[in-house]
């Protein structure tokens, strides 16, 4: 498998320019001629649906919820970075492509981090021109707040639910052009497998959720912004039907997959309450801007938290990290709320879980102004745990959140198969080991409103495109596979739920394959998880048929290549014998127990490729070079 | 606590559907209320029978996704709540619950608890939007929006299109919708070039939705989970009523 990043050459500053001045375009006449299917409606899939209907290209968006504004990037709650520097607090573009490369842990590419740092001012320019009420002072200009990682204030923010107010921008812009007749959503439409012919990406199969019938439909190019796969873990904070089938069933087409174990584990969630529970509710990141994060010193202390005395109470972070305190990253973040509670200092009813305190904050500054800040998050806080933050601190675990992996692409965001293209969380570009507060916001809009309108016409331009022929046999055998897939499900008529086995492997693997990683533990999960999957493949209850409304079998579906996907994770973290970011072997780590990077051998991209159902996957790399930034062990001290 | 659910079941649009009555057990006060339907739909499965269809995503209060009525209010007893944030403590050992689907002309049954909300889609493709071509946007900061004024259109931002609204007005109107709609961008400045056209256009599309009537029962602003005032219906009129009387084009006045 040849890997071309196909980074422009030149300076960093001046590649994006110089790409978009020399790419190669396609005629405003001739834009109407190609259909381009784009899967997911989130910040990517909805802007890229507007901004290519804004060119003239024929559209079509795919969602598996009943609205294109249902996707979720609609709960983001904290805010989204730009190098505006409207603080005059010494922000830049470099700095902030920086920031970024360093939370990362040196595991993304220069060029692709450069271009998003340089984009995230034309996305706030253009957010605010679609409506998005961002925060602003009293002065009528536009507020920032700080966000973990970094010095500076660079965070643009709409109280506690930023991504709903970005994605009604870009769901008002779809809109815009679906009336303009350039695009079309087709809802509650599923994507089971991806259309591949002559090498080339040429369609999709779908499913209607209502009615069932599997259909296909044919394009020029394919565009999969189908988000992250956090799920795998059973408890996250995605949403319930937040998947990882589109990317998994490309994958087995032959789009490679990248680093799929770098995935982020989210300091500040509600903690597990029993073992019905369905999901994680994340409490933003903001939150640490003033809340102070504490254990108390002795192990097994079950006092409330206000008998507790200042000094018997240990603010960790601020101990151990003074420059940074508590706006650490998020991997380090996590990765030590897990060890005090390892050491027996966790709090709450499971004694897995840290405060986040607003005592001192709410002294400072009054309620009044916590209030404006983070009303909703407290508000959600307290319907949830009934209990009053204002006057009680905080209970808060680290939970799964965001997928650093994803599919392999290039810098025009395409992936190992001409013609099939992977935007925002979906792929693994722009994040490295960990990904930054703030950034995935930005990276969605980027990918969709600013980089593939400029990328996309170069393939378009220099194909040829013949017509697919909807009966020909290579669309024949796609459909007809999915089709199978769901019926061999449907047919094992086993005993047990889908949600049990999917609770079983989420268990194993955040145990194994969570904050904290070993070779022993993850061959374990192999093991365990292999197991499983052919208890799944035998003993699995699916009720109800494929020609109607069915969620068990949409959930079957999806629990099925998690298991795929699972393993490919353990993998793919065995093979890193390194510590980076928020991939943590307990192998390698330094005397202060933190991560232990070994850029000799692993600064690379792990790139995998699959050989076949009963075949282990093949491991390429993908060498990271950096010119402009100096690989340092990162230090937040 | 043990609870007594009677719930509304419906194959598909063409089903005439009815209410089966089903008891469970155990239910934990720390359930949120779809975690309770989970458990019950676990058991289900495992009996053999079909699970109860809802609709659900985020179960944060944020996606609009999931909604039906609990004992006849609109996402149940809690004010300024979704189903999914719902919580069983608020409930009692021994509570009968009676859940049914959001019930509107406008909105066609699916299955079960799930109703087809595409008319909210196609009223907000009607003109429910700025048209601003992305890469022509002036610097963010040219356009100074007063505090007040960029929170009062949030208020009405915060919308989560669940349709609520609709299913507890008597009249089965989208008014409270679509009023938060046109609030949103018409508070903004850059809302205003298209304000006029957009509630021409976006009334147009809900009177052809079948949508009902306003006269003012207020049920809407009363069960709405996020607590969208009233006050958005009566900027929807006025804009609505000086685009018909006086046209196109700026409606000028500041708000
Ligand atoms: C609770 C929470 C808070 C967050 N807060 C922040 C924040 O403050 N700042 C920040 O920068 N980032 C934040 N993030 C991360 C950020 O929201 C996401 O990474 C980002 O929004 C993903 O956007 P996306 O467009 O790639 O995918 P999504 O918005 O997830 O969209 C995925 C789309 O794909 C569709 N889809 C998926 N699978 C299929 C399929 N098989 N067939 C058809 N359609 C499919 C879905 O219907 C949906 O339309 C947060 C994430 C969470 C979960
Ligand atoms: S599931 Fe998203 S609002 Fe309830």
């Amino acid at each position: 498998m040849k890997l071309e990043a196909k980074i422009p050459s030149g300076p960093l500053a001046d590649k994006w320019t110089e790409y978009k001045a020399h790419t190669a375009l396609v005629s405003p006449a001739n834009k109407r001629k190609h259909t381009i299917l784009i899967v997911g409606t989130g910040l990517a899939g909805g802007g890229a649906a507007a901004a290519l209907g804004e060119l003239g290209y024929k559209v079509k968006a795919f969602c598996y919820q009943d609205s294109a504004r249902r996707a979720h990037s609609i709960a983001a709650q904290g805010g989204i970075n730009a190098a505006k520097n409207y603080q005059n607090d010494g922000d830049t573009v470099f700095r902030l492509f920086y920031d970024t490369i360093k939370g990362g842990d040196f595991r993304a590419r220069e060029a692709n981090t450069y271009r998003l740092a340089e984009i995230s001012n034309e996305i706030i320019d253009q957010c605010v021109a679609q409506g998005v009420p961002f925060g602003r002072e009293y002065s009528g200009y536009l507020a920032n707040r700080t966000f973990g990682g970094a010095q500076v204030s660079r965070t643009f923010y709409a109280r506690g639910e930023t991504g709903q107010q970005l994605l009604l921008g870009a769901y008002n812009s779809l809109n815009a052009q679906v009336n303009a007749g350039n695009v079309d959503v087709f809802e509650r439409t599923e994507m089971l497998d991806l259309i591949v012919i002559d090498g080339v990406a040429r369609g999709i199969v779908v499913r209607d959720m209502v009615s069932g019938e599997v259909s296909s439909h044919f394009g020029d190019a394919v565009l999969l912004c189908t988000g992250g796969y956090s799920n795998v873990f059973f408890l996250s904070t995605s949403a319930k039907g937040c998947n990882g089938s589109a990317l998994w069933r490309a994958y087995k087409r032959g789009a490679a997959f990248a680093n799929p174990s770098f995935t982020q584990i989210h300091p500040t969630a509600i903690p597990q309450s029993g073992d019905f529970q369905s999901k994680l509710t994340l409490m933003s990141e903001s939150l640490r801007n003033d809340g102070r994060v504490w254990v108390p010193k002795k192990a097994g202390d079950d006092r409330p938290p206000n008998q507790i005395p200042e000094d018997e109470r240990d603010y960790y972070l601020e101990r151990i990290y003074p420059s940074f305190g508590n706006m650490v990253p998020r991997d380090v973040a996590s990765r030590n709320a897990k060890n005090v509670c390892d050491e027996g200092r966790g709090i709450g009813p499971t004694k897995r879980g840290v405060y986040l305190d607003f005592a001192v904050a709410i002294e400072r500054l009054g309620v009044d102004v916590i209030k404006d800040r983070y009303g909703n998050l407290f508000e959600m806080y307290e319907m949830i745990n009934d209990e009053d933050p204002y006057e009680t601190p905080m209970m808060i675990y680290p939970a799964p959140h965001y997928t650093m992996g994803g599919l392999w692409v290039d810098y025009d965001l395409m992936s190992t198969i001409p013609g099939l293209f992977v935007l925002g969380e979906a792929n693994f570009s722009d994040h490295g080991a960990n990904r930054l507060g703030a950034s995935a916001l930005m990276q969605g809009l980027a990918d969709g409103f600013f980089v593939i309108p400029n990328t996309l016409g170069q393939y378009i331009a220099k194909g040829k495109h013949p017509e697919v022929d909807p009966n020909c046999d290579e669309v024949r055998k796609v459909e007809q596979d999915a089709k199978d897939f769901n019926q061999k499900l449907l047919d094992i008529k086993g005993s047990k739920t889908v949600d049990y086995f999917h609770r079983a492997m989420g268990m194993i693997m955040l145990d194994k394959c969570g904050m904290a990683r070993s070779k022993e533990g993850l061959n374990e999960a192999i093991e365990k998880i292999g197991k499983l999957k052919e208890e799944f493949w035998a003993d699995v209850k699916v009720p109800g048929t494929g020609e109607s409304l069915n969620q068990e079998l949409e959930k079957a579906g999806r629990v099925a290549d998690y298991f795929d996907l699972a393993i490919l994770m353990c993998l793919d973290a065995r093979e890193r014998e390194e510590s980076c970011g928020g991939h943590f072997r307990e192998e390698h780590k330094t005397e202060e127990g933190e991560a232990r990077r070994d850029d000799e051998n692993f600064c690379h991209v792990t790139v995998w490729e699959h050989m076949g159902e009963d075949q282990a996957p093949q491991a390429h790399k993908e060498e990271l070079e950096f010119e402009y930034v100096e690989l340092t062990q990162r230090s937040y001290k | 606590m043990k609870l007594t659910l009677e719930i509304w079941r419906q194959k598909d649009a063409n089903d005439k559907g009815h209410f089966e009555t089903y008891e469970l057990d155990n239910v934990s006060s720390h359930m949120s209320f779809l975690e309770m339907l989970d458990v019950l739909n676990q058991e289900l499965i495992e009996k053999g029978e079909e699970p109860v269809a809802f609709d659900h995503d985020c179960r944060e209060a944020i996606c609009g996704t999931c909604g039906f009525v609990i004992n006849g209010v609109a996402h149940g007893h809690m004010k300024r709540n979704t189903v999914c944030q719902l919580h069983m403590r608020t409930f009692k050992d021994g509570d009968h619950l009676v859940l049914e689907p959001w019930r509107a002309k406008a909105f066609p049954m699916v299955r079960d608890l799930i109703v087809d909300r595409s008319a909210f889609e196609r009223i907000q493709r009607a003109g429910g939007y700025i048209s601003a071509r992305t890469g022509s946007a002036p610097d963010a900061n040219s356009i100074l929006i007063p505090k007040e004024q960029a929170e009062a259109a949030l208020d009405f931002a915060e919308c989560i299109g669940c349709g609520a609204c609709v299913a507890s007005c008597p009249n089965g109107a989208a008014m409270l919708f679509v009023g938060a709609r046109i609030a949103h961008l018409g508070f903004l400045p850059q809302g205003q070039p298209e304000r006029a056209e957009r509630a021409k256009a976006m009334v147009a599309a809900m009177e052809q939705e079948g949508f009902g009537a306003c006269t003012n029962y207020t049920s809407c602003e009363a069960t709405c989970p996020k607590g969208v005032s009233i006050v958005g219906i009566a900027k929807m009129n006025k804009d609505y009523f000086n685009a018909k009387l006086f046209g196109g084009g700026n409606l000028g006045g500041k708000e």
